[in-house]
């Protein structure tokens, strides 16, 4: 059987308050956790977005997917950081275990090192509790 | 596999249009998406090539209301049907609840048809799940054609060909002026969330 992510309410509350406190309080726009499906177990913005998140999280999976497949090729396991950098915005994916993905979408205010040990301390934390 | 969110009660959907190339998959999806357009919120979402063809896939989200208290939200998504791109129907199909296989009805696709439902076999046994376990409808596409004089495939011959063993709800469709497409999405979202509802009933 393919690999279900099922998590219950407590677990979805907690995973909502680590996202809020390690990177909506760091002030970037969006966070998404998806899985590799394309479907978003959790959405957080700053109450200023408005962005079509289904839509993001299906290309995001996706893009994942690819780029894995890509890390293939040149005898990688996997790439387990991407970054796409924009002009206002820019979008932060990592990986956090076989099936699920961290998506952040930040402006020119947040620094990427910081951003990065902030998601970096959420991961750890959101695998503890699934 | 869904999504399923008891915490803002929500239930996640993906159903998967394949099918050969060129066979109507998108088109398909841009009937829908022009038929229910105050319906959905977010937009169809297209990666395409220079021929027009679908390159990785197109995706479409609909919300179909609630059940058991639960707000389904159905997201489709159609994969590129030429041979070469294997490798992204496999992404595509990762998590799928629901399969609409599209046929081409041409004659001359017959094998094409034959071909793509043994590669869709292939890639759902490449992550251990089985055709005869997966919600799915058949649509044998392009029937307006035969107005044009276009040899087409008798439906006798289609459901030989591809549904002999899946014994599935099959439609004749086509997907250009509109005929069985809405019938076809309505029957693989029932099907599907009917899988559902168990898990449905358990969790709420």
């Amino acid at each position: 059987m393919e690999y279900t992510i099922e998590l219950n309410k407590k677990q979805f509350e907690s995973i909502e308050n680590i996202l809020k406190e390690e990177l909506i309080d760091l002030g970037v726009q969006t966070v998404l956790l998806i899985d590799l499906a394309g479907n978003i177990l959790v959405n957080l913005d700053d109450g200023k977005s408005d962005i079509d998140i289904y839509s993001l999280a299906a290309l995001a999976a996706g893009n994942f997917g690819a780029v894995s497949a890509m890390a293939k090729v040149i005898g990688e396991s996997d790439f387990s950081l991407l970054f796409h950098k924009g002009e206002k915005e820019s979008i932060h994916f990592s990986k956090i275990n076989e099936d699920l993905l961290l998506l952040t979408i930040f402006g020119k205010d947040v620094s990427l090192g910081f951003l990065r040990l902030k998601t970096a301390e959420a991961m750890r934390k959101i695998l503890e509790i699934i | 596999m869904a999504l399923i969110n008891p915490k803002k009660k929500e239930v996640q959907v993906k159903i998967v249009y394949y099918g050969p190339g060129r066979g109507g998959k998108t088109t398909n999806l841009e009937y829908i998406n022009k038929k229910f357009k105050e319906r959905i919120k977010g937009e169809m979402t297209t990666v395409k090539t220079y021929g027009d063809r679908t390159l990785f896939f197109d995706f479409l989200p609909v919300d179909i209301g609630k059940i058991k208290g639960y707000d389904i939200k159905v997201q489709f998504y159609t994969v590129p049907g030429q041979v070469k791109y294997n490798a992204t129907r496999k992404l595509v199909l990762r998590g799928v609840d629901g399969i609409v296989f599209v046929a081409d009805s041409l004659v001359v696709r017959r094998k094409m048809n034959i071909l793509s439902l043994q590669n869709l076999n292939e890639n759902l046994s490449s992550f251990n799940r089985r055709i005869f376990d997966v919600p799915i409808v058949l649509q044998y596409n392009k029937r307006d054609m035969e107005k044009e004089g276009i040899p087409l495939l008798s439906v006798e011959t289609l459901e030989n060909d591809l549904n002999k063993q899946l014994k599935a709800p099959s439609f004749v469709a086509s997907a250009l002026t509109g005929q069985n497409v809405v019938t076809t999405m309505k029957k693989a979202i029932s099907l599907t969330v009917a899988s559902l509802q168990k898990k449905l009933e358990l969790g709420g």
